[in-house]
């Protein structure tokens, strides 16, 4: 075997604010499955964008076949042959199977297509696949998660590809499912064909996997590694292992003095979540730790009013709060930091005083009208206190960098004064250097009186940060404790292996 | 970083490092957005209004000559551009927030209609002018509360919930005046209405005030700044605790009013109500408002904008009936400024995306 089927080497992405990728190389041969492991924010997601066409990187080379090529367009990378299958399935639930698998390369003459030919043609990719009980006249919406999924495949097999991208494929996928997959991915090696694997389930990369490459903090730091032979705790220690330290502030030693603020009790929601039970002290920081879909995100929302609680109550300052009612929340004193900062959380084109005082508008309201100098003023005073820079308040939210937009959220509940403070994910596509002082700010918080819940991706931000750690696997906690008492890897073991499925 | 080889081990980064990121993400937004801040700036967006305003001033003075620089004109095409003006400024707030609404037109054809069967009925020497003007704001109110609701809590899409109102309410004011135009009896309404006070007509002052106070609604009180939020990112909004919903059902009862307002206003221009009355007023108002540079999309939007917009279209009009054009090639032009206005306006808006 002379040239690898991809190699890419050095890869830099740069997003305002943040090094997305900050030098990735990634070899990938023909006919093998190449595991990419790496935890939250460590560049997998970008580094298969850049792949499927969908980013440029700002530096380094992709060779292909041993020619360098540039994939300028997600079409570019499809007519090399690599293909992309997305997390969220990018299917049209209208249209019939056979339909999908041929959308944008229809087989037709002068506009007319072949139905027939069509049909036929999906039938055998699905048969290929082993999945020929799909009939290609069904409407896609029909299907469940599992079958979309492999008209999915049957689409990038549709075009003549080399090299297939699976973005956590298991994650939809009950067991069965994913040994079916398993063998479809094993067919499709047997022809030749490459493929990327992402998956946070170290059993499944066991079983599938040839090779392994690891990242973190956007740069390749092992790669080539055996799939099969290389140790669990090698891994988790790749993928943690930090160069870089965040600095985490000073934990106060005041255990069980600050009085009870929130308390959740029996809280479950739909499939997401159940029986979550836990109390937050005045000036305590509870870390929840746990893989996406493992229901962090959504017990901050349950608390919060986004999301209805099918069981259970939430207790402020001794009053149980109106289920399902976000109003009630944020009067009762409680704050959002919402996951998706942008789409959730801001007005990116309202100034920023506008943004940080629109949680507390009425204070500024005489009949309605606003008074626009004490907006200004008390807007201005948080934003100094919180260092955002520039520190202009008529600025548009969108010129500044991730982690100023982040104290701009973080400000809006600060004026409020609020009594709980909910975070989720907020040092998302915040620089590391920004980091250390949103953990500073949310320290100072906790010091003067807040009740604060956080929850992250990154196991030693909750480690470092938190007083206390809840650790949740499918929607259930397995583990309670201080923070001091339990490390990252046990962290790890906790949510990972458990979840194999 | 640059020139470290990607194999090397990772050094730390320095600590002065995100401010120097911060730094260039700052500039960068400075330096880009030169032009766009610009256009975007109330000045700036106003500027090309101005402009094709003046545009078209220039083209009438030359084409009509005297007919068209003549006070009377003037005051024409102000009294014109009133009535289809106030149902424009509901419209922005409704498509600020997010909306939109199809059935204005024919909620000024049913408050019109409701008014004068109140007069017509009740005999008219009885009936007191500002119990019209009350009745038909009442039918604005109670139409812009069904859309609104229908919207908000019957999670109905905007375009269709107002759909169903624009066929409703034109067939109900039909079905009213049974279809024939009613005269109004009520002397004073028209005299007041259709009036002058101090040497202006009052259909021009009321545009003026409800101009007024749509700006003022939109740009200093807490309604205008949770109307920008709603339609901006209403996601973001309810996790800061607007009350969405409430809020929506609120834009689309002062659009109501506003046609109400309207429809009052007409019913004095022409002396009678008629379930024709503002026929395509949902049109012309939705151009008058995107032309303004509100963006459809809601989150943002002018009432000056709206203003000029309306003042355009009424004077391209003007300038096309003094030069004996009909109104079909008239309606081409309308569309071709449209058209014109959107796409300037897309472009203003991928720019300032682009800092993202």
């Amino acid at each position: 075997m002379s040239d690898p089927l991809l190699q890419m080497t050095g890869i830099v992405k740069v997003f305002p604010g943040v090094r997305a990728l900050d030098g990735v190389d990634l070899e990938v041969r023909a006919g093998e499955v190449h595991c990419l492991l790496g935890q939250n924010g460590a560049g997998k997601s970008t580094l298969i964008k850049v792949l499927a066409g969908a980013h440029q990187p700002d530096e380094g080379e992709i060779r292909w076949q041993g020619e360098e090529i540039r994939l300028t367009t997600p079409l570019a990378a499809m007519k090399h042959g690599i293909a992309t299958i997305y997390q969220e399935l990018d299917l049209v639930d209208g249209l019939s199977v056979a339909e999908n698998i041929y959308l944008g390369h229809e087989l037709s003459t002068a506009g007319f297509a072949h139905r027939g030919d069509t049909q036929k043609q999906a039938a055998a990719l699905l048969a290929r696949l082993g999945h020929p009980e799909i009939s290609p006249r069904r409407e896609v919406g029909t299907l469940s998660a599992a079958g979309q999924q492999i008209v999915s495949m049957a689409r990038a097999l549709s075009h003549d590809v080399k090299l297939i991208v699976m973005d956590e494929p298991s994650a939809v996928l009950d067991q069965e499912e994913v040994a079916r997959l398993f063998k479809v991915i094993r067919d499709l090696t047997a022809d030749g064909v490459a493929v990327v694997y992402i998956s946070h389930r170290l059993e499944e990369i066991r079983q599938i996997g040839d090779r392994v490459t690891v990242l973190k903090d956007g740069r390749t730091v092992a790669t080539g590694l055996p799939a099969r032979d290389t140790p669990t705790r090698e891994l988790t220690r790749r993928m943690t292992g930090r160069d870089i330290e965040y600095v985490f502030p000073q934990r106060q030693s005041r255990d069980g003095d600050g009085a009870v603020v929130l308390a959740v009790r029996d809280l479950s929601s739909g499939k997401a979540f159940s029986g979550v039970d836990f109390d937050v002290r005045a000036g305590e920081i509870v870390g929840l730790a746990g893989l996406v879909g493992s229901g962090r995100s959504e017990i901050l929302e349950t608390i919060y009013g986004a999301r209805r609680a099918t069981t259970g109550t939430v207790t402020v300052d001794g009053k149980t709060l109106r289920n399902g009612h976000v109003r009630a929340a944020v009067g009762a004193g409680v704050g959002l930091c919402p996951e998706e900062r942008k789409s959730q959380g801001l007005l990116l084109d309202e100034a920023i005083y506008r943004n940080v005082s629109i949680a507390s508008m009425s204070r500024f309201a005489r009949g309605g009208f606003l008074n626009r100098g004490g907006e200004k003023r008390a807007a201005t005073e948080h934003i100094k206190a919180l260092d955002v820079r520039p520190a202009d308040v008529d600025r548009a939210v969108r010129t500044l960098s991730g982690g100023n937009q982040q104290k701009v959220v973080l400000a809006r509940w600060l004026l409020r004064d609020c009594r709980v403070l909910l975070l989720d994910e907020p040092t998302r596509g915040v620089d590391v250097g920004a980091r250390s002082e949103i953990y500073a700010l949310v320290r100072r918080l906790a010091d003067e009186g807040v009740a604060v819940v956080l929850v992250s991706s990154e196991v030693p931000e909750v480690l470092g940060l938190a007083d206390r750690v809840l650790v949740l696997r499918d929607g259930v906690v397995v583990h309670t404790g201080p923070a001091d008492d339990i490390d990252e890897h046990r962290v790890l073991d906790l949510v990972m292996e458990g979840s194999a499925a | 970083m640059s020139e470290q080889t990607p194999a090397a081990p990772p050094a730390t980064p320095p600590a002065d490092e995100h401010r120097r990121i911060e730094a260039a993400a700052a500039a960068e937004g400075e330096t880009q957005s030169g032009f766009v801040r610009f256009m975007s700036s109330p000045v700036g967006r106003n500027l090309g209004l101005i402009i094709a305003l003046l545009v078209l001033c220039a083209v009438g003075a030359i084409t009509a000559g005297d007919r068209f620089v003549d006070t009377d004109n003037m005051v024409t095409i102000l009294r014109f551009a009133s009535i289809i003006g106030v149902v424009s400024i509901g419209m922005t707030f409704v498509i600020i927030g997010g909306g939109i609404d199809l059935s204005v037109g024919a909620i000024v054809a049913l408050s019109s209609v409701w008014a004068t069967t109140l007069a017509t009925q009740t005999m008219a020497e009885d009936t007191h002018w500002l119990l019209m003007v009350f009745v038909a704001c009442a039918v604005g109110v109670g139409c812009g509360l069904i859309n609104g609701v229908l919207v908000a809590y019957g999670r109905m899409a905007p375009f269709i919930a107002t759909l169903a109102m624009f066929a409703a309410a034109r067939g109900l004011a039909e079905i009213i005046s049974e279809q024939r135009t009613q005269l109004v009896d009520v002397r004073e309404l028209v005299d007041t209405i259709n009036g002058e006070l101090l040497g202006i007509s009052v259909l021009i002052w009321i545009f003026a005030v409800v101009s007024a106070i749509g700006w003022v609604l939109l740009n200093r009180t807490t309604f205008g700044r949770r109307t920008i939020a709603v339609g901006g990112n209403a996601t973001a909004a309810r996790l800061a605790g607007i009350a969405v919903k409430r809020h929506t059902v609120l834009l689309y009862v002062v659009l109501g009013l506003a046609c109400g307002i309207a429809g009052i206003m007409l019913t004095a221009r022409t002396g009678t109500g008629s379930g024709t009355h503002g026929q395509l007023y949902e049109l012309d108002a939705i151009a008058a408002v995107v032309i303004g540079g509100t963006l459809l999309t809601g989150g943002r939007g002018t009432i000056v904008g709206t203003v000029f917009g309306v003042l355009i279209f009424q004077t391209l009009t003007n300038v096309f009936t003094l030069n004996n054009l009909d109104s079909s090639t008239q309606a081409v032009a309308k569309g071709a400024i449209i058209v014109v206005a959107v796409l300037l306006q897309q472009r203003v808006a991928v720019r300032s995306s682009d800092s993202t």
